[in-house]
């Protein structure tokens, strides 16, 4: 049963990390960065290898799997494994942490130098959180990484962030803790419906039970607001743009790219796995509130004039499409929203950290400030729209994939509600150019003169960013690979099958 | 009307696996493609030869495309559909699209068209750009852009053409915007982005209805599952594809942006806003012939599209003074003879790609011909501060000249004989079709003449009345080498691809017979061509009458109600300010207001209500609530951690 450890390290090697840093003596508290990223590396080149040993074409359903008991009395155990979907995020995190903790490189002034192995070591406890959570098979023990996640995040934002970061800090506390609290007890209640036991919490004990309609419907409910908040669906979103505009971008990447993903990933894994008919029965309700979000989100982020907050929104929207994908229930819908969450990790990344290289030579977050920059650092203005046209779903690159399959996927099932979310590539259009234009076009700016263009570190941020945005875009096969097996398994599991094509009778036709 | 409808589906689906060069065909989209990333990512290092390499590359995509040509000529007509399978790219589920090439006589006629005039223009550019300091990044869009033609052209399904699709519009956004210091050209770019994006929402839903109905998108498959498709699927296909056309072609009513893309330098405008990428919609139109000739009702669309705009841009081109925004106002109408051609089914789809090449060599021939008059004349485009420079810029006169015949659609050069028949096909039909089509292409015809005759009196005779400062001088021969050869392919290339049918034979095997002598229009033929004939000599004489013989006013006069709608574009930019810009800007302000104010004020107040009074909710900012909430979650990992120790 149990094979080499390999979750527990990789999740354990960023904590000792940042123990590391913890008790690291103030002489060498300039060396944090350094030790920082090179457990970081190590975590990713592990998860690499770890990768390899999955094998996308197993009958099993999770791999790598560990279990312990825990906390036999109350039926909680320390149970991990990945399937396709979960191996492709925890990918994601540990491919993420490394590129962020190089863009923060210079986060902290110089007469700062002391607080800098906390800054680190926050990042880095943060990725064992978000490990464990992609991995953990027992509901309780998702649960606990749920909420420690929240601890590093608060504290990032709390004491590193901008000038209102007291505010921002406590309003996403409040949030995700008031999601959390209703979860917590959903997690209770579906264990009372389960078998009990020293290992009652373990996904497996639970899945596929008999419930009475209502119970399971009220399970349903709690798991799903706590995921709706965390994933920011419109109407609970508005922690979001104040959280991500007062964290310093590498904070706002991984809170937005990677914490925010645990909703979505949540709702595929417990929502729709655990209560197949409850799900059902919300579907209408959360498909509208998804194309909601699609478009709110894309309305508002072209009214803002904050460069965060723009992305902040724009992440909305594409958290719109992520969940309409998951509630469509197609074996393409979920492979689209499986590969989004991916494809916006890396997308929202390239926004928040070369909009974060902008800030820090502008030392301005407002776009009106900007404007004829292309002039001056036309390098940085090139990866910016880069990461631009990655956001608004430019084909060839990844996020074009992800987003088209999703829709493709939904039309399926929903065909008015799927074109009303497919006008939202017009709005993304005018989000990303608009704000492209009032940066980086017009006359050259004669008061930024001088700005120096991407540094050497800055290029190291940018190249794997963009490396992933064309790979996704021209060869996904690799992680659809991975996610399509996974995907098929749990569409079998919860019996729904993929509406046939109308007129289909082409098989063999093709070359 | 099926009974056709089923052995064109079946043209498709036999394309065999390409062998010789044209099994190399992906160079012609990765030679591009490196050369552009060659000059992006080398930087400034590659500023001396990058300009000469990038020419390098697109005449090297033209040797691959002509070796092509020669293999496929080496078979017999009906198997020179080949495919090529190059990856699998999208297995996701029930959605599987993998990467491949089709090359058949219509995408090598593409393939040759972008290549050759694309090359040319490189040429030229690397004249008429010798002195702009971006010079290596300019060279660097034009390649990509030649690589993402290429791939739209190529591609065997409708996703992987969609790549090409909005690849070419991001090329065109750079390339409109290169010059984007200057504010009203970055607001160009961003509206031909934009308003191509509204095409997209086109072409992204006729993709998802074809994977709904067909489950599949690739080209074969797509015209394989016509024959037992539903009416409505069919038709909503057809319209949501005519969309994509409309934005990608500048028709109505997505056309407003082709006039601000004239911000572009000029050699773009002659590549990309007038012979290769605005005519991307009539292939995307002809290449689905299958679905439209089973759709008669977006069929009959794409004609009302393009007789409407045929009419627009030739009525806009009238009153236009700036040279190039009136080629822009051609460029629109003539891809509006294209696409009603296209609209005619059978009987036009030849016409449609014969007049598009034709057009593809005297607009870009008379664009660089402008681009040569602005060279001389300090980048000057108003019309008025021009006349008679034919002394002046010989070569650029006689280039523009055989450009201007050829539009006019005089016997015997190129335009000739690829508009005679479309105006002929538009007459072919029953009922109240034939008579009202036929008529607005004649009638746009003599339009046509009127404003051509008056470009081109305006600017190179009547008497001079150039600004104080201009010493107009013809270009290098770097320019006009390339102005001389597509002056050769407006006067001959008709000429030379209507002998013997030759082009129609070439096309057949694609889109079916059709176009041939087995329909008859309502006139006969003879009426038509010595009628349009008429016309044209018409509006030209009045051209002559009022541009050559009499005095023009250097600054343009009031003018009739008419001339002054027609020069703001019939109102066009009006029209979408008042239904789409500002409404939508009123509705972006007031749902920032309202999510600060009411969605965000809401979740504070439930807070409120909940805690009792107002006061505690100020609490929450003092700092208070946040002990609790902190200390609450630390006790809960404490007391985990408790029972873990105790256990």
């Amino acid at each position: 049963m149990n094979q080499f450890p390999w979750l527990t390290l990789i999740g354990a090697l960023p904590a000792v990390g940042a123990l590391v840093l913890w008790l690291l003596p103030a002489s060498v508290a300039g060396r944090a960065k350094q030790i920082a990223l090179g457990f970081s590396l190590v975590t990713l080149l592990l998860t690499v290898l770890a990768a390899l040993q999955y094998q996308p074409s197993s009958t099993e359903r999770f791999q790598l799997v560990e279990q312990h008991q825990w906390i036999p009395q109350f039926g909680v155990s320390y149970a991990l494994g990945v399937d396709g979907i979960a191996l492709v995020l925890i990918l994601m995190s540990v491919i993420l942490v490394p590129i962020c903790l190089l863009a923060a490189w210079r986060d902290l002034p110089a007469d700062q130098v002391g607080r800098e192995p906390h800054y680190f070591a926050l990042m880095l406890s943060l990725e064992t959180f978000m490990v464990g959570v992609f991995a953990a098979t027992d509901v309780f023990l998702f649960y606990v990484f749920f909420e420690a996640m929240l601890i590093p995040v608060y504290f990032l934002i709390g004491q590193f962030g901008g000038a209102r970061r007291q505010y921002a800090a406590m309003k996403f506390l409040l949030f995700s803790l008031a999601g959390g609290l209703i979860m917590l007890a959903a997690v209770i209640a579906l264990y009372t419906q389960g078998p009990g036991g020293t290992d009652g919490f373990l996904v497996s004990k639970l899945t596929g039970l008999a419930m009475p309609q209502s119970t399971e419907r009220l399970i349903f409910l709690g798991f799903f607001l706590a995921f709706a908040v965390k994933a920011p669906m419109v109407p609970v979103h508005t922690w979001l743009p104040d959280a991500a505009t007062e964290s310093r971008p590498a904070t706002a990447t991984l809170l937005v790219g990677v914490f925010d993903k645990v909703g979505t990933y949540g709702m595929i894994r417990f929502c729709l796995e655990l209560f197949p008919g409850a799900s059902q029965w919300a579907t209408p309700v959360v498909i509208v509130l998804a194309v909601v979000s699609i478009i709110y989100g894309a309305l508002l982020a072209i009214g803002q004039t904050d460069i965060m907050r723009l992305i902040a929104f724009t992440s909305i929207s594409h958290f719109g499409f992520i969940v309409l994908g998951i509630f469509a229930v197609t074996t393409t819908s979920w492979a689209g929203s499986s590969l989004y969450m991916l494809n916006h990790g890396f997308s929202t990344a390239g926004l928040f950290l070369f909009a974060g290289m902008l800030i820090s030579r502008k030392r301005s977050k407002r776009i009106p400030d900007f404007g004829g920059w292309q002039r001056i650092v036309p390098g940085l203005a090139g990866i910016w729209l880069v990461a631009g046209l990655s956001s608004l779903a430019l084909p060839g690159l990844g996020s074009f994939i992800s987003e088209f399959l999703v829709l493709a996927g939904t039309f399926q099932r929903y065909q008015v509600l799927t074109v009303i979310a497919t006008s939202g590539i017009i709005l993304a259009a005018l989000y990303i150019l608009l704000m492209y234009q009032r940066m980086m076009t017009g006359p050259k700016p004669e008061d930024a003169v001088g700005t120096p263009d991407l540094s050497l570190r800055e290029k190291w941020v940018a190249i794997p960013l963009i490396a992933l945005f064309l790979v996704l875009g021209f060869y996904p096969k690799p992680v659809m690979d991975v996610i399509n097996p996974t995907v098929k398994t749990i569409l079998t599991s919860v019996n729904i099958s993929d509406p046939a094509p109308a007129a289909g009778t082409v098989e063999g036709s093709s070359k | 009307m099926t009974s056709f409808v089923i052995p064109l589906g079946e043209v498709g689906a036999t394309a065999q696996t390409a062998t010789g060069i044209t099994a190399y065909a992906w160079l012609l989209v990765a030679l591009p493609l490196f050369g552009a990333a060659v000059l992006l990512l080398g930087g400034r290092r590659t500023n001396s030869w990058g300009p000469l390499f990038a020419t390098v590359m697109s005449w090297s995509a033209f040797l691959v495309g002509f070796g092509i040509l020669i293999n496929l000529l080496g078979y017999a007509g009906e198997e020179r559909s080949r495919s090529l399978h190059l990856f699998s790219w999208i297995p996701a589920g029930q959605f599987q699209v993998d990467a491949g090439m089709l090359l058949d006589p219509l995408s090598v006629s593409f393939v040759l068209l972008v290549t050759f005039v694309g090359s040319l223009i490189h040429v030229y550019s690397l004249g008429y750009m010798a002195h702009d300091p971006d010079k290596r990044r300019f060279f660097a869009y034009l390649n990509l852009f030649v690589a993402a033609m290429l791939l739209l052209v190529t591609a065997n399904s409708y996703l992987l053409v969609y790549v090409g699709w909005e690849g070419v519009g991001l090329a065109s956004y750079l390339l409109i915007g290169f010059w984007n210091w200057n504010p009203p050209y970055a607001s160009a770019a961003n509206k031909a982005f934009v308003a191509n994006r509204v095409g997209d929402l086109g072409m992204s839903i006729a993709i998802m209805v074809m994977f709904w109905q067909f489950g599949k998108t690739d080209f074969a498959s797509v015209n394989a599952a016509v024959g037992g498709a539903n009416q409505g699927a069919l038709t909503a296909i057809g319209l949501f594809l005519l969309l994509a056309a409309c934005g990608k072609s500048a028709q109505f009513p997505l056309q407003s942006w082709l006039g601000d893309a004239m911000a572009g330098p000029t050699p773009v405008s002659a590549l990309i806003h007038a012979a290769t990428m605005v005519t991307a919609g009539v292939y995307l139109v002809v290449r689905s012939h299958a679905i439209f000739d089973a759709a008669p009702t977006a069929q009959l669309a794409v004609v009302i599209v393009g007789a409407i705009t045929l009419l627009f841009g030739a009525i806009v081109g009238c009153a236009k003074d700036d040279i190039k925004k009136a080629l822009a106002a051609s460029t629109m109408s003539q891809i509006g003879y294209m696409m009603l051609a296209a609209g005619l089914g059978p009987v036009g789809y030849v016409f449609a790609i014969f007049h598009l090449l034709t057009h593809g060599f005297f607009k870009a021939g008379m664009f660089l011909g402008a681009g040569s008059v602005m060279h001389g004349m300090n980048d000057k485009v108003d019309m008025r501060g021009f006349g008679n420079l034919s002394g002046a810029m010989k070569i650029t006169w006689a280039t523009f000249g055989l450009g201007w015949l050829a539009i006019l659609g005089v016997p015997p050069f190129s335009g000739f004989w690829s508009k005679d028949k479309i105006i002929e096909a538009a007459f072919i039909g029953e009922g109240w079709r034939p008579w009202v089509f036929g008529l607005v292409t004649m009638l746009g015809a003599a339009i046509t003449a009127f404003y051509m005759s008056r470009l081109f009196f305006m600017t190179f005779h009547g008497e001079k009345r150039w600004p104080k400062d201009a010493h107009p001088h013809e270009s290098p021969s770097v320019m006009t080498v390339p102005m001389v050869i597509l002056a050769f392919g407006s006067a001959f290339l008709g000429l030379f691809l209507a002998l013997g049918d030759r082009f129609a034979t070439w096309l057949e095997p694609v889109v079916g017979g059709g176009h041939g002598a087995e329909h008859h229009p309502v006139l006969p033929i003879p009426v038509i061509t010595w009628g349009t004939l008429a016309l044209v000599i018409l509006g030209a004489g009045v051209a002559w009458l009022r541009y050559w013989r009499d005095q023009v006013p250097k600054t343009a006069p009031a003018g009739s109600l008419l001339t002054r709608a027609a020069r703001q574009d019939l109102y066009q930019d009006q029209v979408n300010e008042g239904l789409l810009m500002r409404p939508g800007l009123h509705l972006t302000r007031s749902l920032v207001f309202a999510d600060q104010k009411g969605i965000d004020g809401a979740v504070g107040g439930l807070a409120a209500l909940i805690g009792g009074t107002s006061a505690r909710v100020r609490k929450i900012q003092n700092g208070l609530a946040r002990s609790y909430a902190l200390t609450m979650l630390l006790g809960v990992v404490v007391i985990l951690g408790a029972v873990w120790v105790m256990q």
